[in-house]
Formats: C-alpha cells, sequence, structure tokens
C-alpha cells in the first residue's frame, strides 16, 4: 500500500464520528473604519496618506527622499516617475536593487490594517517583498471593517497568489527589540485616495 | 538539529535556573508578550466567540480529515502543484532529497517549518551534502549556534544579544563586540539577500491549507518565505495533515486569532496565499502524517492537533518562562509539546507532562481552546500505567498511598516526621530530598492536629 493509502486509511480508522461544520456566526463590526484602519497602521509603523489625485504622490516620495533610486509601479499613471512597464518581464532576480514600488492594493481591513492584493497587482509576485520601500494605494470607499468582510469580498476574486501586507517587514527575534526591515521593506507608505 | 537527550526536563530546568539573572529575564521577555497578546485580544470585539468558532471549526475539520485531505489532494493537483505523502519524518526527508537531486540542486533556503525540525532535515540534508540555511532570522542565529530552537515563534529567544554578536562576529565576519539589535538585523538582511537571490531551491512550512481552493497560506514578519518562494525555481512546502481548513472563508477567523496570540500583533505582516505556481515554477507539497494519524485516534488526546502554534501557551507558562524551551528536549517546547511529545515516543517523553504545576493558564489563553492542562493530567496517568514514571517518584507515590490509607501508620509517620525535623534535621535538609531544593524546611509544630484535637476537647 502506498503512503498515500496508508495515511489515509488510518486517518478514517482513527478520526471521530462526524462533527458538522458550522455556519459562521455574525461578528460585531466597528464603523469608523477609516480612522481605525490609520490608528492600528500607524501603530505598526506604516506611515498613512490621504491623497485626492493620484499625482500628489510624487510630492509626498519627494518628502521621504525616495526618488533617488530604481523605481518600479504597476499605476499606468505613475509613468513619468517609474518604470511602469519593463520591469514585468524581467528575471525576478533583477529586481534586487529596486528601491521604491508603488501597487495598488485591492481593499483595507480596518482591524488590522493589512492590505489584500493579488498577482495581477504586483507585476512580478516578489514586487512588495524584494523593494527596500513599498507604497500601496487603496480607495478610500474599499476599507473594509474586519478580516470576515475581507474573505466574503475575496470570495468573488480570482487570483494565483495573493496576499495580505500589514506594515514594512520586521523582527523582533533579537531580544524583542523591534526592528522595520528584516527580509522585506523597510518601509511602507498606505495612500488612501478620494477622488472627487 | 539534534534535541538534548538523557536529561529529563527537571534536571535540564536545573542547568538552566543555574543563571538566575538570565531566568528571570527569560521570565520578563515572555510575560511581556503574554501581555501584549492580552491588549491585542481586548482591543477587539468577540475575542470568546472568535476562539469557540475556530474550536468548533477545527472539531468538524478533525471529524472529516480524511475527506479533507483527498479534496485538498484533488484541488491542489488541479492548481498545478505536485503532491507527496510522507508516513514519517524519513520519507519526508527522503521526498525532498530525491525532487532535488532530480533538479540538480545541492543548496536550499528554508523559512521557519518545524515539522522539518520535528523530522530532523537539516542535519538529514546535511549528510548528503546539501547545504541548508535557514532564513528566519531567529533560526539563523540558533542554526549557527547549532542549537534547537527553543521556542516556535521566537526560537532564540534564551539568547541574549551580545552572545547573537559574537556568533555573527565568528560566522557572518561582522565587528566584534556589536549587539545593537538594529545593526545585527542588518547585517543578517544582507548575508540573507544575498542567499535568496542565488538558491534555486526553497522550503516553507505551512500554516493553513483549504481543502475548498487546495490553496495554503504562511505568515510571516519577515517576509523570509516570500523571499524564498517567489526567487526560486523550485518551491518545496512540508504540512502535517491537521493543518487544513475546510473553506477559505475559515481563514478569518484563524488569521484573527494567530497573531494577536502569538506576539500580540493584530496580523503578521504577511500572511500569503499560493495556489498556482508562477510560470516556470515546480511547486510540491508534502502532507506528513509522522504521529498525527496515531494521536486523531487517541480520545482524550485528540485536540491537541487543533493547535495553530501561537505559542501563547508557552509565553504564558510559569514553568517554561522559568526553564527554559531547551528542557523540554523536543522540537516543540511548553504545554502544547507536552502533550505533543509523548505521542511520537512515550518513554522519551514521559517526564514532559508532569513539567506542569496544572494552573490551567494555558488552556485560558488557547485560540482554539485546546483541553491543555487537562491532558497534561490525563498523559500522567497513562504514562504512569504504562509503566513509564519516574521509578523514585513512584516508588515515593507507593509509600504515600500506604501511609494515607491506614490512621495508624499516618500518625506514627506524622510524629516520626516531626521529631526528625526537631532533632535530625540533616537527614532531609540534604540535596537527596528534592523538597529541600530551593527551600528551606518548615520548623516543625510541637503536636499534630490531632493531638491538638485530642487534649482540647477533653
Amino acid at each position: 500500500m502506498s503512503s498515500r493509502d496508508s495515511i489515509l486509511s488510518k486517518v478514517k480508522q482513527a478520526q471521530p464520528e462526524r462533527i458538522p461544520l458550522i455556519d459562521l456566526p455574525e461578528f460585531e463590526v466597528r464603523t469608523d473604519v477609516i480612522e481605525t484602519f490609520t490608528a492600528v497602521a500607524t501603530g505598526i509603523g506604516t506611515k498613512v496618506v490621504e491623497i485626492k489625485s493620484l499625482t500628489e504622490i510624487k510630492e509626498v516620495l519627494i518628502a521621504a527622499d525616495r526618488l533617488g533610486g530604481r523605481i518600479i509601479s504597476t499605476l499606468p499613471e505613475l509613468q513619468d516617475l517609474a518604470d511602469t512597464v519593463a520591469f514585468t518581464s524581467v528575471d525576478p532576480h533583477d529586481l534586487q536593487d529596486v528601491d521604491m514600488a508603488i501597487i495598488r492594493g485591492h481593499f483595507g481591513v480596518a482591524e488590522n490594517s493589512a492590505i489584500w492584493v493579488t498577482n495581477e497587482l504586483l507585476g512580478q509576485r516578489v514586487v512588495p517583498f524584494i523593494t527596500q520601500h513599498l507604497a500601496i494605494v487603496i480607495n478610500r470607499n474599499e476599507v473594509l471593517a474586519n478580516m470576515h468582510q475581507a474573505y466574503d469580498r475575496i470570495g468573488e476574486l480570482q487570483y494565483e497568489f495573493g496576499t495580505f501586507i500589514a506594515g514594512p517587514s520586521k523582527t523582533a527575534d533579537i531580544e524583542q527589540s523591534l526592528v522595520l526591515g528584516a527580509h522585506g521593506p523597510r518601509s511602507l507608505i498606505v495612500f488612501i485616495l478620494d477622488e472627487a | 538539529m539534534k534535541e538534548i537527550k538523557d536529561q529529563d526536563h527537571a534536571q535540564l530546568s536545573d542547568v538552566f535556573n543555574r543563571d538566575e539573572d538570565r531566568v528571570n529575564w527569560h521570565d520578563e521577555t515572555l510575560w511581556f508578550i503574554r501581555q501584549k497578546r492580552d491588549k491585542a485580544a481586548h482591543s477587539i470585539p468577540d475575542w470568546e466567540k472568535l476562539r469557540e468558532t475556530a474550536s468548533q471549526i477545527k472539531n468538524n475539520v478533525l471529524s472529516n480529515l480524511h475527506d479533507y485531505l483527498i479534496q485538498f489532494e484533488e484541488n491542489a493537483k488541479a492548481n498545478g502543484v505536485i503532491v507527496h505523502w510522507a508516513a514519517d519524518g524519513k520519507e519526508h526527508n527522503d521526498i525532498v532529497y530525491s525532487i532535488l537531486q532530480k533538479h540538480g540542486i545541492n543548496q536550499m533556503v528554508k523559512s521557519k517549518s518545524m515539522l522539518t525540525e520535528e523530522c530532523h532535515l537539516n542535519e538529514f540534508l546535511e549528510e548528503k551534502g546539501i547545504g541548508v540555511i535557514d532564513s528566519d532570522l531567529g533560526e539563523r542565529i540558533v542554526q549557527l549556534a547549532k542549537e534547537p530552537p527553543s521556542h516556535i515563534v521566537l526560537p532564540c529567544i534564551h539568547k541574549k544579544k551580545e552572545e547573537i554578536g559574537e556568533i555573527f562576529h565568528e560566522h557572518l565576519g561582522t565587528e566584534k563586540g556589536l549587539s545593537d539589535p538594529k545593526i545585527l538585523t542588518e547585517a543578517a538582511r544582507h548575508h540573507l539577500r544575498e542567499t535568496f537571490l542565488t538558491r534555486r531551491a526553497t522550503l516553507t512550512g505551512v500554516n493553513f491549507a483549504v481543502a475548498e481552493t487546495g490553496e495554503y497560506v504562511i505568515c510571516t514578519n519577515e517576509g523570509n518565505a516570500d523571499m524564498g518562494a517567489h526567487l526560486a525555481d523550485v518551491q518545496i512546502s512540508s504540512m502535517g495533515i491537521e493543518k487544513l481548513v475546510p473553506q477559505r472563508k475559515h481563514l478569518s477567523v484563524f488569521l484573527r486569532l494567530l497573531g494577536r496570540s502569538a506576539t500580540g500583533q493584530p496580523i503578521t505582516t504577511y500572511s500569503s496565499h499560493f495556489k498556482i505556481p508562477r510560470k516556470g515554477q515546480e511547486v510540491h507539497i508534502i502532507l506528513v502524517d509522522n504521529g498525527r494519524s496515531t494521536q486523531l485516534g487517541r480520545k482524550d488526546f485528540r485536540n491537541s492537533l487543533k493547535c495553530i502554534r501561537c505559542a501563547a501557551c508557552m509565553n504564558t507558562c510559569p514553568v517554561y518562562r522559568r526553564s527554559g524551551g531547551h528542557s523540554y528536549h523536543s522540537t516543540v517546547a511548553g504545554p502544547i509539546g507536552s502533550i505533543l511529545a509523548p505521542n511520537l515516543n512515550m518513554k522519551d517523553h514521559a517526564d514532559l507532562p508532569f513539567a506542569s504545576t496544572l494552573c490551567g493558564s494555558c488552556s485560558n489563553v488557547c485560540p482554539v481552546k485546546i483541553d491543555i492542562h487537562d491532558q497534561l493530567y490525563k498523559w500522567r496517568q497513562v504514562i504512569v500505567k504504562e509503566g513509564y514514571s519516574n521509578a523514585g517518584k513512584t516508588a515515593g507515590m507507593k509509600v504515600m498511598a500506604s501511609v494515607l490509607s491506614s490512621p495508624n501508620t499516618y500518625h506514627l509517620a506524622g510524629k516520626m516526621g516531626r521529631l526528625t525535623l526537631k532533632y535530625i534535621p540533616f537527614a532531609v535538609s540534604n540535596s537527596f530530598n528534592p523538597w529541600y531544593k530551593n527551600r528551606e524546611m518548615p520548623e516543625p509544630p510541637k503536636e499534630s492536629f490531632g493531638e491538638w484535637v485530642k487534649k482540647n476537647r477533653k
């Protein structure tokens, strides 16, 4: 008997009588989503900037001194600022010297400030991890309250790879001292876009 | 990394307890994480409802695991992932080796996977001439120090920053005497970035796998699993068969619980959902049993398979905090490790269910409501019945049972005890008496309560 079959038969023998799957209960929803999102994000080291137009991004990046290195973006509107095309077809290893990446997110989640992104928003999957600094743009009306609402939304979306991103990469492995910039981005800016 | 054997939890704790300042520091550091967990849990509504929901979802998973495994396999295959099954650690390691051999790869980067620690994959591959580099910072540090992790979430929580500076100086060539966590992390970042960019194969653990869609989720703060996965040609992900959840929407419950329970974060920085391999990439999943189906068959202990490896039970445990992870001589330490390890090898881990005060704090913080302290108590009974308990303790228990069951012997023993403490205290105040360790023996009372009643009730 193959290991597959022997494991499955052992599991079948061992598992208890079927306990039905419950329906997920209703969880309390807080309505002050933008305030909560901003407070939680700031608390974990993210910079949150509310903007009225994508053109404001440039000023923010100038102020953050982030326009000196290699910049890539999946937003065609930023083509005068960043490489918005060529980077999507190179070997992912060739993105090792990217300093700043600007991408869009599908939506944000207020309770933990996580932003859901999927492969088609990334250009290449490695982008939000390999870049030294990351910025994500979300629409103001796309901030959900909690993870249950998040998965309700995800349920309608197709993806090959998806990830929630909450804050810059970090570690506290050395004596519980928080250090931003473990292997991924050293900083994260979230632009909350409110186009009139 | 090989576990330390030959000594039991009490003896290994003694080693850890020699340095009192360090014990206090370890205790406070972990309690600080427990407090962060409390703050995070209380800052959202419905915490208890979330725990209950998670527990019930896992009840369903364990009772229907056979079908969920088949469903997951089918969907993962449809996604283009190659699925393997491993009955034990050896088969798991052989599968990993055969994949690497097929591609002619002799160097691999790994993100955190307690399962591969359990299977002793690193030593196995090193013997075969394959270099493995752990990329989680804490794991890299203990790997360089040639030690096993002492904590499943914070692998080097037992190390001081000065010691880490010394390790980096020796192995990574950093300046001598460094101890600033920022500078040390930066050094590791450079060293590991080079590793990520040059390895063709990567191995990751799995936090959750979804039967409905065949995708699986890996949670990290550092981004190391993603750096490995999105750069390597070959990705291997090893998971225990109990990691399944029925549907994608159930992830909402577990992702709300995991980060808050583990480190007091609202969520880990990255919660990555791997579904369809990147173009040109080969992805393998290895489903590992290694004793899990046996544990599933143990009615009193099967709930331990609900564990999502947050380590909240360790951070809160008064014994873990003061004895250190290595004293458990098992991959998973602390309360949850003490109910998982005897299943794999009862004889070698017979001491672990006794490494607890049964205070119940572990059960109170467990995000999936495992009855940890009840299981510790039940394991003790199984271990004594099977004859694996400490011989001295068993003999002592037998003497105590005979003394307590006869009033005459009980009174005589009490009198002898009082006389001994009064006239020959050195007979008990010595290192042969485990109760004397770290304690002063009490002043003996002049008479027993029974004698006092007799005198005063006349």
